[in-house]
């Protein structure tokens, strides 16, 4: 990159690796769907590792049942013993999204040419697995409780008088759960990765630049950024947790009614 | 002022909003430990909540910083 300029959306840009028309249909093969398949390849090969059903369990095992009694345990608080039967979708969402942010903080660029691409930096992958998960809530609510999941909109005990303003609130609450579990994952992959970005040319546009002040800066921001690296790692767990978490109060919300 | 310097300050404004989110995540943060150290055996039972609260006083602050973003690039 020139010294100067600074371009942090650059690494968002969706470019198509195997160009593919069918009709006025684009469905190439896009760097994005390449790190999905990626992520799918990891977590096949971290699962298959690790389903060997040993009695005596080796570390791998260790690994794969904690992560699976993790989940399984998140679900068993939050909805009680009826989600049991939502485990593999929550675990599915966690796992993905935890692979998927992790993969794409890979310090890929090493390589020339290269760059790592993070799948749930985009809202129409978050979108997608937010809709996958209200749609489920929906489905979920109405097949066990039909119009009586509407009550959902009411909480018991409210005074009739107070329903007016209780009802909209509610509804309102309930329709933008799915843009704000969406919302959440996509801006806090995205400002980590601009973030990185941003600190990463400093270095190089300090330490370019020549000037004793320009390496100062450069050092400094070395520094920060190995923090931010840090931080980022955590984020990315932290937000497969919160996705997953969230989902699983929702599920509550229409297995069980308040 | 020509559209483009008042388009700049304000997405700086904008971003003051994710500042305000971060008071919140800390104020649930410490509130957490400040209830969990005077508790300590209760704390662990209550960690889908402390987690519930930062996702929610989060999603604020990035909120701010989707209508920065939006101020920048979109308009």
């Amino acid at each position: 990159m020139a010294a100067g300029k600074i371009d942090p959306m650059h690494q968002f840009t969706v470019e198509p690796l195997v160009p593919l028309h069918i009709g006025r249909y684009d469905i190439s093969l896009t760097n994005s769907a390449a790190w999905m398949l990626a992520t799918l390849a990891v977590i096949a090969l971290f699962m298959w590792g690790g389903m060997r059903r040993q009695v005596v369990p080796g570390r791998w095992q260790m690994a794969v049942e904690g992560l699976t009694g993790f989940i399984d345990n998140l679900v068993h608080v939050n909805i009680g013993p009826e989600g049991k039967k939502f485990t593999p979708f929550v675990f599915s969402l966690f796992v993905f999204i935890l692979v998927a942010n992790l993969l794409g903080l890979l310090p890929l660029a090493v390589v020339p040419g290269w760059h790592a691409f993070t799948p749930t930096s985009h809202f129409s992958i978050t979108g997608v697995l937010a809709i996958l998960s209200f749609s489920l809530v929906l489905i979920v609510g109405f097949w066990r409780h039909g119009f009586h999941f509407f009550s959902l909109f009411l909480p018991e005990g409210t005074p009739i008088y107070m329903a007016p303003l209780i009802i909209p609130i509610e509804i309102i609450s309930f329709l933008v759960r799915p843009f704000s579990l969406a919302l959440r994952l996509f801006v806090a992959m995205m400002a980590g990765h601009i973030l990185m970005e941003v600190f990463g040319s400093f270095i190089v546009n300090g330490l370019s630049s020549g000037s004793v002040l320009g390496i100062g800066v450069g050092f400094v921001s070395f520094a920060f950024i190995v923090g931010v690296g840090a931080l980022e790692l955590l984020i990315c767990a932290l937000q497969a947790y919160v996705f997953a978490l969230l989902t699983s109060l929702y599920l509550n919300d229409a297995v069980n009614l308040h | 002022m020509d559209v483009a310097s008042a388009k700049l300050i304000g997405a700086g404004l904008a971003a003051i909003g994710t500042g305000v989110a971060a008071i919140g995540v800390g104020f649930v943060f410490g509130q957490f430990l400040n209830s969990a150290l005077r508790n300590p055996a209760a704390a662990d039972g209550q960690q889908g909540r402390l987690f519930l609260g930062f996702a929610l006083a989060e999603l604020l602050g990035l909120m701010a910083f989707t209508v920065a973003l939006l101020i920048l690039f979109v308009f």
